[in-house]
């Protein structure tokens, strides 16, 4: 099919309209199984009633209208904020370790940022389940150091799910984070300690900015995936720590009241969203600057 | 001059600490899955109390572990699948945006990339309300529609960029020498953007293979989707085979990315 579209604007000077014609088939895919997927999805939030006899608002006043709900979505919100706040801290001083090693370490180094992306989501889960359990690694070593007599419950906390995340989540974080700092100018950080600046100031005044659309494109992600990650959520997280996935997963397939999933599901699109129109609005921000 | 020094100290001491705690939390998880995969022991207990291969077994146990091979099976069908038609989709795609130089062209690339940041979740939801408003039944195609739309964009992303890195004068050149373009397609446009293709199609396929958010919605119990089985393994008891399952999709991954490596390093020695 794709040497017949070309074929057929042989010859003939490149008209857009022949060429427009390649972009089609993946066009109306998208328009029949993304975009009329989501206006169903739309369209069946306004139903105000789980049976969905009735059409009305009432989905959406109930759930912004409940303290509960609005506290699900500020946690998911705050998963998300620690999770890009967790691989940062991590992931610039590995950037910056990388960039000043010779290139048998780098070569060494990115097996070793690579290798988490050979694991899914889901083992990578399972590992930590196995590393924050009752009688896990890290209430083993507490323990064999004599650091507490019994072991600690790190599953099922906010703090196990963000530790949990950090590993799950830094290669998204890491990759761009790397790419950028391979291109950025040696020269500029040379001439900023010529010049007397400290390590700490070289980095804050000269490195940062210059790598921050690489650390704008990996906050984005990992914000993004760190809020929809259903699965470690529920199982680190447990049912006791409620985030909007859970919730949709809930209402949607145990409640079953299709118009509140509904809601529950575009209100996680408007967060993600808004997370990332405010990381791009920060990247703007900080250029003017 | 010495507080300087002193900063600088404190500056190597904190960067250093802090990439090594990075490396170990990036590295500990993979080889404790691995390692607890060889247990004897009936639980996850880590370090394991001694190595076997007793969990492996259980795992290619026809009979035992049958819902988990269905499950595999069908997650590799869909992947593949999957693959293949969202690769020739977003080639054909990146082709016409390439070509086309016109404002809307950018907003169609941003409309083709979006599920990548969109959360799939939202969107798993919305292709369950989707496919039951038109009363079609829950099948592997489903499945693979789904799939399709989230994985196309990594093709779509990867082929783009080796689109924009092509010399147009190439082209022209063989052009100029009577070539037709669907010639000058076939010898010098997709050889040089074959890497890219490839990369691409690995990263979807893995993705596919990976997914949760759209196979928790549109699979069920007769099209289970090997993720979703896992995570039941997960919830009711703790099952040692799931490291085993790891320990076999590390080793599968592994050698995907050697085959990748050596495809693409072909592709380039060739067009070269």
């Amino acid at each position: 099919m794709a040497g017949a579209a070309i074929a057929a604007a042989g010859g003939s000077a490149p008209g857009d309209r022949v060429e427009w014609r390649l972009a089609a088939p993946l066009g109306l895919t998208y328009l029949v199984f993304f975009a009329a997927p989501f206006a169903i999805l739309l369209g069946i939030s306004f139903y105000a009633d789980a049976e969905q006899t009735r059409l009305g608002l009432d989905s959406w006043t109930k759930f912004y209208g409940d303290a509960f709900y609005l506290k699900v979505i500020f946690d998911t919100l705050k998963l998300g904020l620690f999770a890009v706040a967790a691989t940062t801290l991590l992931a610039y001083p590995l950037a910056l370790v990388f960039r000043a090693s010779g290139p048998k370490l780098q070569r060494l180094l990115i097996f070793i940022i690579l290798m988490p992306l050979l694991t899914s989501v889901v083992i990578r889960t399972f590992a930590w389940i196995v590393i924050l359990a009752r009688e896990g690694v890290v209430n083993q070593t507490l323990m064999g150091l004599g650091l507490t007599a019994a072991p600690l419950n790190l599953l099922q906390t906010e703090l196990g799910l963000v530790i949990a995340l950090t590993q799950i989540e830094m290669p998204l974080m890491l990759l761009p984070l790397l790419t950028i700092m391979n291109q950025m100018d040696q020269n500029l950080v040379d001439a900023s300690r010529a010049l007397g600046a400290s390590k700490w100031r070289t980095f804050f005044k000269v490195v940062l900015p210059l790598t921050l659309p690489g650390w704008i494109a990996g906050a984005t992600l990992v914000f993004a995936s760190a809020t929809t990650a259903f699965i470690s959520q529920s199982v680190i997280g447990g049912a006791r720590l409620v985030y909007l996935p859970a919730l949709i997963w809930q209402q949607s397939t145990v409640v079953y009241n299709w118009p509140f999933a509904a809601v529950a599901s575009l209100t996680l699109l408007f967060t993600v969203l808004a997370g990332i129109m405010a990381l791009g609005w920060l990247g703007r921000f900080a250029k003017t600057n | 001059m010495q507080r300087s020094t002193l900063s600088d100290v404190t500056y190597n001491w904190i960067v250093g600490l802090l990439a090594g705690l990075g490396i170990l939390i990036l590295v500990a998880p993979v080889i404790i899955v691995i390692a607890t995969s060889f247990t004897t022991s009936q639980t996850l207990r880590f370090p394991p109390p001694d190595l076997s291969l007793r969990w492996y077994r259980e795992l290619f146990d026809p009979v035992r572990s049958a819902p988990i091979h269905t499950a595999a099976w069908n997650s590799v069908w869909v992947a593949f699948v999957a693959t293949v038609v969202g690769a020739v989709l977003s080639v054909l795609a990146a082709l016409a945006i390439t070509r086309v130089s016109r404002p809307s062209a950018r907003l169609l690339e941003a409309s083709f990339l979006s599920p990548l940041i969109l959360p799939s979740l939202s969107y798993g939801l919305a292709a369950l309300m989707f496919f039951s408003v038109l009363g079609i039944r829950p099948s592997l195609n489903l499945l693979i529609a789904g799939h399709l739309v989230v994985i196309a964009p990594f093709v779509f992303r990867t082929t783009l960029a080796s689109l924009t890195q092509l010399d147009p004068a190439l082209l022209e050149a063989s052009a100029n020498l009577g070539a037709s373009r669907f010639y000058g397609f076939r010898r010098i446009t997709l050889p040089l953007i074959a890497p890219g293709i490839a990369a691409g199609c690995f990263l979807a396929f893995i993705s596919s293979m990976d997914n949760v958010p759209v196979s928790l919605f549109l699979s069920n119990a007769r099209t289970g989707m090997l993720p979703i089985r896992m995570w039941g393994m997960m919830e009711s008891t703790l099952d040692v085979r799931i490291a085993a399952i790891a320990g076999v999709l590390i080793l599968a991954t592994l050698l995907l990315m050697i085959v990748m490596d050596r495809l693409t390093g072909l592709t380039k020695r060739m067009s070269a």
